[in-house]
């Protein structure tokens, strides 16, 4: 499954239920953009298993002030809605995979 | 067995890549969890010379890389552990792995050096940056303080003073070592106040940066830029190579068939095409290395 893109209306929705990976990013952000495949791969590879979004800080100022996003790209994990934790700065996938190991699937 | 290993994988270590698997030597690049180097950190490069209107960091990274792997180099994205060059072949670490080769090619750059107090490595993402370009939106109409004195520092100063209402340059010493044209524009421009002798000691905040702690008192802040230098990346080298005392690698060692390239030797240029021309003789010596040695040897 693809990564998919969380706004404002759905992001609640999404999240509420079981483990969900979210891509704080934005167009400009470097590191962003080396942490997009990563994303995108984990997407693919736990497909079934968690669902991977993204949010586009600058489409989504509010939603990123809600959780405190002041530095990109930040990966939030959330289980049953509630953050579990999060990777500040691309972490590359070993980074990404151990904010993984912080929920049980 | 590979020919060639490469230890790193930005400017340096791909340009390598490109030179060494190009000359039909079977090439593994070690290109760490974290790919790319200092460039994957930057936005637009307009003085890597080819691209007339200039070309974003991460861009140029992935071409390089693109490059390398179409020349046949082969490339893991993970990191060295453990390295031991006493004998020949080499053998490099990853995790448990060990991979074998002829000669390496060490090209593991610098890495970012933070103040180093407890609550900065905490409020990381939180206030706490080492990128102005990736970061500043957030701070707009905010008041932030960058440390240091380098161009780098100047850079991130006036890339901010596009957000923030209110920039301070805290630096330890009494004058910069950034270019003159860096302090130049940094001093004139209207936003930036400068702090010289200043020493920031601690940062304030729990769950956002709130202010911060220097020797010349606290200022109350929203946001702390990091730009105090780099360190040579070469814990993994120690007792296996020569190194200066500031922990960067000496080039004079290749009668071991190690070879070094880019900023893990350099710390007096520092660009990525200077990066990128240290590969480039690096992969060539290796070469002539492994020929001269074919001959005698094995």
């Amino acid at each position: 499954m693809a990564v998919i893109n969380l706004t404002k209306s759905d992001f609640d929705e999404k999240i509420k239920s079981g483990v969900t990976l979210v891509d704080f990013w934005a167009t400009w952000c470097g590191p962003c953009r080396a942490a997009a495949p990563v994303i995108e791969e984990m997407s693919v590879e736990y497909a079934g298993k968690i669902v991977v979004g993204k949010v586009d800080v600058d489409a989504e100022g509010p939603l990123s002030q809600k959780f405190g996003v002041m530095s990109i790209p930040t990966i939030i994990l959330f289980k049953d809605g509630v953050e579990v934790g999060r990777q500040v700065g691309f972490a590359g996938k070993q980074g990404y995979l151990d904010l993984l190991k912080k929920c049980t699937m | 067995m590979y020919d060639v290993i490469i230890i790193g994988s930005g400017p340096a270590g791909l340009t390598a890549g490109i030179y060494t698997a190009r000359a039909n030597l079977k090439t593994l690049c070690i290109a760490g969890n974290i790919w790319g180097g200092q460039l994957m950190q930057t936005t637009l490069v307009e003085n890597y010379p080819g691209f007339p209107e200039g070309i974003q960091g991460p861009d140029l990274m992935l071409n390089m890389r693109k490059q390398a792997e179409k020349m046949g180099v082969e490339i893991i994205d993970q990191d060295v552990t453990r390295v031991d060059f006493s004998k020949l072949p080499h053998e490099v670490y990853v995790s448990d792995v060990s991979y074998e080769s002829h000669a390496t090619i060490i090209a593991t750059g610098a890495e970012f050096k933070w103040l180093g107090f407890p609550n900065e490595q905490k409020l990381i993402g939180r206030g706490v940056s080492a990128c102005a370009t990736c970061d500043a939106a957030f701070f707009k109409d905010k008041k932030v303080v960058v440390v240091g004195g380098g161009d780098s520092a100047m850079e991130e100063a006036l890339y901010l003073t596009k957000f923030a209402s209110e920039v301070i340059v805290i630096h330890r010493r009494d004058v910069f070592r950034a270019s003159h044209i860096m302090q130049e524009r940094v001093r004139a421009h209207p936003k930036i106040k400068i702090m010289f002798n200043t020493v920031v000691t601690d940062v304030l905040g729990e769950n956002k940066v709130e202010g911060i702690v220097t020797t010349t008192g606290n200022i109350v802040c929203d946001g702390l830029f990091v730009a105090i230098g780099h360190t040579p990346a070469t814990k993994i080298f120690e007792n296996q190579i020569k190194l200066d005392a500031k922990g960067y690698a000496l080039r004079e060692q290749e009668a071991r068939g190690i070879f070094i390239a880019g900023d893990v030797h350099d710390h007096k240029y520092r660009q990525a095409i200077t990066a990128a021309g240290y590969g480039c003789e690096a992969a060539l010596d290796a070469e002539r290395y492994l020929s001269e040695n074919s001959q005698h040897g094995s």
